[in-house]
């Protein structure tokens, strides 16, 4: 570069060749570099406005001006536009009353507010970002290898087909059926509550769209016939007494009844 | 207290004595006249009950036909449709077939065969007293003939050696069947003083700086996958790795066991063995979901709930030199439920 | 000899009879036993849909082990369910996969097969507890309600090793802590756990032998003792419920042949019938769900089968404390007392209850006519008590999908349930007696009084009285049949020198026991009673006048005691 430089005349022309090769680079690795959120486009300073005037209205009261946490509501800084988009779009978030388990309610934003707000958090300080879509596109997953992971990881908590099942003091996993897969990679990448926390290191981005080609496939048609809940032997249990044998004993006092 | 309803009148009445004599319990009044049945006087409603049960035969003909018909037609192994409605028209025509002929032979039963009452007498269990003796008589007649009274030897040894043989069997198959019965096994694992810490399923190493706070790992020794018994091994192996903020820990189970707040325990329950898997992240509590029982992390996986009595064995971890956790030694204790000799 | 039939079908038949008949003599056999009588009563057939479920079991059975490979060698899965596609599995899992998705009928034999173990244990239960209410268990059928107890036994080492065959993650998990039961046994816990495994958890050996206990073991001992306990059945004669015509001598019933020949040979078909319905339109155990056994997976909703349910709510609701470290020695407690203590509390008074009554009635008679329940108060609140204990035990053992359900806390559910094992059996206990003796009561009602009609007469004194029906002869007869049991009598103390007997202590216990189920009870009407009351008007409670009303209402005859 120095010998280019040299031949030129302008004392400056280094510093505008360092300016170029800065400027290539940087679009070289935009051109490159992983997609950002379809869903969520690129967070511009307007989203953010708009996202910390919804928080002020709508979160500031439990988590704080700042989102800095108060008593009852821990701090947002860091938490990222993922566990936003997840929250506030299963409406989990905003929460009727501070405790350990939120529960899945009727959204209260549209989509481009929970966007607002997601960008409001995340400028907050840096967090999980919000996947793109092929990044939980089903289609392109493994459910055996996404089984295999779920098995380990998430059927203690949320049974073998993601049911759900039961915590302690009234805590409990829902129901995984209903969930978009956007909600349950993000769910898996900032560990909602009483969920722990899959980092990409933990299971791999690969690893979660696995997951989620699995968890696409339960509850639909069982090859059985009816799932009975997918609950297990203790529902198979009541509709065995309930059912079978309630019919067999209505055939039984049949059978016994005189006849006319 | 005692309270009993009964008569308090006059004294019971002399029997067979006048009009006033009453017997001292009521007798039975005998069977029921037998109420024929409309089928049994009316021959169209007879004709149609004969209907019903033929009608009822052809169900379980056309039952089995429709069964054959679905084995042949609807194939199975593609995918879960194929596979419920091959399952679903298969099952439906076995149970036709089958329930056709079972309300047939039932409505015939209770609609055409004869329903008058029969009365039999019962005679005791036990055999006529001419019977006893005469079998009393055979049994001492037999025992006199074979020469065993007085004979007090005799008799030990014929039950002595009959009581002996059968270890000849037993004695073979309890002693292979236990394996090498060396029990000693169950107060070890394979975990030793460098062996990392991978994951389970995959068996990639982890680093440490990758275990952030509110994470739970799931975790098998490096290499298990190449012991001669993966499961026998795994069963006693997998620990579960979380990461706590030094500041919440309240108490150690081992001190210097931990590193920088990441903590491992044994996954086996301490009660009866299964993997105590579930981590609430805000309580940073472990609950085993067969039982309940539940452990607290900040101190040292003590139990807080449920049948358990002890802690979670915890594995002391450190880093090696290139940030990958491994273990400092084997556990200090026999892991999972308690057996008799586990403190020897 | 003449036969009416002379078809060529009839032929045929008599000429097999024949040549049978010369070769064994089952002339003597098909004699008795063809027009043998058998009371009716749809609760008779209770014992029958277990065995008939039986009978499917063994079916489907056959079929499925033709196809099931009982071994832990490990083989990689190609078949077409596409989440568990190159998984390393046991050759036992791959084949229960192959069985379900790729032979035709496979998953529908699985299926029945399953759902008939539910519903032959659900059966074997609710026979029992016909058995027990209605006093079918006292002299002379106590052995064959012991056999009906290891029966049951046999029922749960069926069921239990049956479905820990596929060796999948749920199974798995129960025969885990099944081993963790076993190696907290005393001394030679360790030992014992590496016999049932042939070495450490999990082993190589189990499946295989599970398999041999499933198919071979359990089935033929079960086939034996069934075959025992069906002909204790016909030579002790079925018993009958009370009722006129009915006596304890004799039985009041239809021929074996051919009224129950159509009608328990239908009900057969009946049970396979229903059975295969829930094969066909309802999913059991989809061990591709769960995944094939590994220490490291568990899921949510850990149950066994419905019929172990009381052991795993007996282990869910002990306190941990109860573990004990004498020395060096450890004995868990707070296992071994649920897993082993606690069912032998609750089935062991039961399986002896026959020597128990007989002991506090002192009565040696045979009996073949069946209590009415609200007639033994004692035994149908005892009874009933240890039913509420299993009953507790069963919810304990689905607690943590009665709290997902209910949305309730686990925690709190695990602790009413504590208080709950001990406080409801002693309320039930109460409660029940209370009404069987309260019952009885009404039935005296009944009887000394009559039905109400509901219709109201006006004496033209103005007087208002409701007409009461009396019972027939044949509904009274129900209702005052039953023999009182009085507490046993015992000869006094001393005799007639004030010298103290022998055999005075055990008298005065057995005297004390049987007070405690007799002392309180209420006795059927007599006749002088039912004379008494026609005479003179009501006995209890009523001010003494009774008037006879014709059918059209009008006062026959006052009379005034």
């Amino acid at each position: 570069m120095k010998s280019i430089a040299a031949r030129r005349h302008d004392r400056r022309a280094p510093l505008v060749l360092l300016a170029l090769a800065l400027l290539l680079t940087g679009v070289l690795y935009a051109l490159a570099a992983p997609g950002r959120a379809d869903a969520a486009p690129l967070a511009g300073q307007a989203d953010v406005a708009a996202g910390a005037k919804l928080f002020q209205a709508n979160c500031a009261t439990c988590h704080g001006v700042g989102a800095v946490g108060t008593s009852v509501a821990p701090s947002l800084v860091g938490v990222g536009a993922a566990a936003v988009d997840f929250q506030v779009g299963t409406g989990r978030m905003p929460m009727t009353m501070s405790g350990p388990q939120a529960q899945a309610k009727p959204v209260q934003f549209t989509q481009d507010q929970i966007s607002q707000l997601a960008a409001y958090v995340a400028s907050l300080g840096p967090g999980p970002e919000i996947p793109t879509a092929e990044m939980v596109d089903p289609s392109k997953g493994d459910p055996a290898t996404g089984m295999a992971i779920f098995r380990t990881n998430c059927a203690m908590c949320h049974n073998a087909v993601g049911a759900g099942g039961s915590l302690t003091q009234g805590k409990f996993a829902p129901n995984l059926w209903q969930t978009t897969p956007t909600h349950l990679y993000e769910a898996m990448l900032t560990g909602p509550q009483s969920m722990p926390v899959f980092n990409d290191a933990n299971i791999t981005p690969e690893e979660k769209r696995d997951v989620i080609a699995f968890i696409s496939q339960q509850g639909g048609t069982q090859p059985g016939g009816l799932d009975l809940g997918s609950l297990g032997p203790v529902s198979e249990g009541l509709w065995a007494w309930v059912v079978g044998l309630g019919l067999i004993i209505g055939a039984a006092v049949w059978i016994g009844a005189k006849s006319s | 207290m005692s309270s009993v309803d009964h008569y308090t009148g006059p004294a019971n009445l002399p029997e067979g004595h006048g009009p006033q004599e009453l017997p001292e319990r009521f007798e039975n009044p005998g069977l029921p006249e037998h109420k024929p049945r409309m089928g049994d006087v009316d021959p169209k409603v007879d004709k149609r009950r004969e209907r019903i049960v033929l009608a009822l035969f052809g169900f379980s003909t056309l039952g089995t036909i429709g069964f054959l018909v679905a084995y042949f037609a609807l194939p199975t192994g593609k995918d879960v449709e194929t596979i419920h409605r091959s399952n679903l028209w298969l099952g439906l025509g076995l149970a036709a077939s089958l329930l056709g002929i079972g309300l047939a032979a039932i409505q015939w039963a209770k609609s055409i065969m004869n329903n008058e009452e029969k009365v039999e007498e019962r005679h005791p269990m036990a055999s006529r007293p001419e019977v006893r003796e005469g079998a009393i008589k055979n049994l001492t007649d037999g025992a006199k003939d074979s020469g065993i009274s007085r004979r007090g030897l005799l008799k030990s040894a014929v039950v002595g050696s009959i009581l002996l043989f059968p270890l000849t069997i037993a004695v073979p198959l309890i002693g292979e069947i236990g394996g090498d019965w060396n029990v000693s096994k169950l107060k070890h694992t394979m975990w030793k003083k460098g062996l990392r810490l991978t994951q389970d399923p995959s068996g990639r190493p982890i680093k440490a700086s990758d275990v952030t706070i509110g994470s739970v790992w799931h975790v098998i020794p490096d290499g298990l996958d190449k012991t001669a018994q993966p499961l026998n091994e795994k069963a006693k192996a997998v620990v579960l790795v979380v990461r706590l903020d030094p500041r919440d820990i309240k108490s150690e189970q081992i001190p210097g066991a931990s590193y920088e707040g990441i903590l491992a325990f044994s996954k086996i329950c301490t009660h009866v063995g299964c993997p105590v898997a579930l981590y609430e992240q805000q309580t940073h509590h472990l609950l085993c979901p067969c039982h309940q029982s539940t452990f607290d992390v900040t101190n040292g996986a003590k139990v807080v709930f449920g049948p358990a009595k002890r802690p979670l064995p915890q594995l002391p971890i450190t880093v090696d030199d290139q940030g990958y956790l491994v273990a400092q030694s084997d556990f200090d204790q026999p892991v999972g439920p308690s057996f008799w000799e586990r403190l020897r | 000899m003449s036969t009416p039939n002379t078809s060529a079908a009839g032929k045929a038949a008599g000429a097999t009879a024949d040549w049978l008949d010369q070769r064994t003599g089952v002339g003597v056999a098909v004699k008795g036993l063809a027009r043998k009588l058998f009371p009716e009563h749809w609760s008779f057939m209770l014992g029958e849909i277990a065995l008939y479920s039986f009978i499917t079991l063994l079916i489907t059975g056959v079929f499925l082990t033709m196809f099931f490979v009982p071994s832990s060698t490990d083989v990689t899965y190609t078949g077409p369910w596409a989440a568990l596609q190159g998984t390393t599995m046991s050759a036992a899992f791959a084949s229960t996969l192959r069985l379900s998705f790729e032979v035709r009928g496979g998953l529908l034999m699985r299926q029945v097969h399953h759902w008939a173990a539910l519903i032959f244990l659900a059966a074997i239960v609710t026979h029992m507890l016909r058995v027990f209410f209605t006093g079918a268990f006292r002299k002379p059928r106590e052995i064959n309600w012991i056999i009906g107890f290891v029966l049951l036994t046999l029922g749960l080492a069926a069921g239990f090793s049956g479905y820990s065959l596929p060796d999948d993650v749920l199974s798995g998990n129960g025969l885990r802590i099944t081993d963790g039961l076993i190696r907290g046994l005393p001394i030679i816990g360790t030992y014992v756990s590496y016999f049932v495994f042939g070495g450490e958890f999990p082993g190589q050996d189990l499946i295989p032998r599970l398999f041999t206990v499933h198919v071979l073991l359990v089935p033929g001992l079960i086939l034996a003792l069934v075959g025992l306990h069906l002909a204790f059945v016909f030579m002790h004669k079925h018993t009958q419920f009370p009722g006129s015509g009915r006596t304890n001598n004799n039985v009041v019933g239809y021929p074996f042949f051919p009224v129950y020949t159509a009608k328990a040979g239908g009900f057969f078909f009946i049970v396979f019938g229903v059975i295969a319905l829930l094969g066909a339109t309802m999913q059991i155990n989809p061990v591709w769900n769960y995944g094939p056994y590994d220490p490291s997976p568990v899921s949510a909703g850990a149950q066994p089968d419905w019929y172990m349910l009381f052991l795993e709510g007996s282990l869910r609701l002990m306190p941990g404390a109860a573990e004990v470290v004498i020395g060096n020695f450890t004995i868990p407690l707070n296992v071994l007392i649920p897993g082993l203590v606690a069912p032998l509390v609750l089935l062991g008074p039961l399986a002896v209850y026959p020597f128990i009554e007989a002991y506090a009635t002192g009565d040696h008679r045979e009996h073949h006519l069946l209590d009415r329940p609200r007639n033994a108060p004692f035994r149908t609140a005892f009874g009933l008590s240890i039913l509420a204990a299993f009953f507790v035990l069963l919810l304990a053992g689905s607690n943590d999908l009665l709290a997902t359900h209910f949305h309730l806390s686990l925690n709190d559910i695990t602790w009413t349930m504590r208080f709950a094992f001990f406080i409801l059996p002693a309320i039930v206990f109460t409660v029940t007696r209370r009404v069987c003796l309260a019952l009885q009561r009404k039935d005296r009602e009944l009887v000394l009084h009559g039905h109400e009609s509901g219709r109201i007469v006006r004496f033209a004194s103005g007087e208002y009285i409701e007409v009461h029906t009396p019972l027939d002869e044949h509904e009274r007869w129900i209702r005052v049949q039953h023999e009182p049991i009085r507490p046993v009598q015992i000869a006094p103390a001393e005799d007639a020198r004030g010298v103290r007997r022998k055999r005075y202590g055990a008298d005065a216990r057995r005297r004390r026991v049987s007070r405690l189920f007799f002392e309180t009870r209420v006795e059927p009407v007599t006749p002088a009673e039912y004379a008494a009351a026609q005479e003179h008007g009501a006995l209890e409670g009523g001010d003494g006048e009774h008037r006879q009303v014709t059918a059209s209402g009008e006062p026959e005859s006052i009379s005034r005691s």
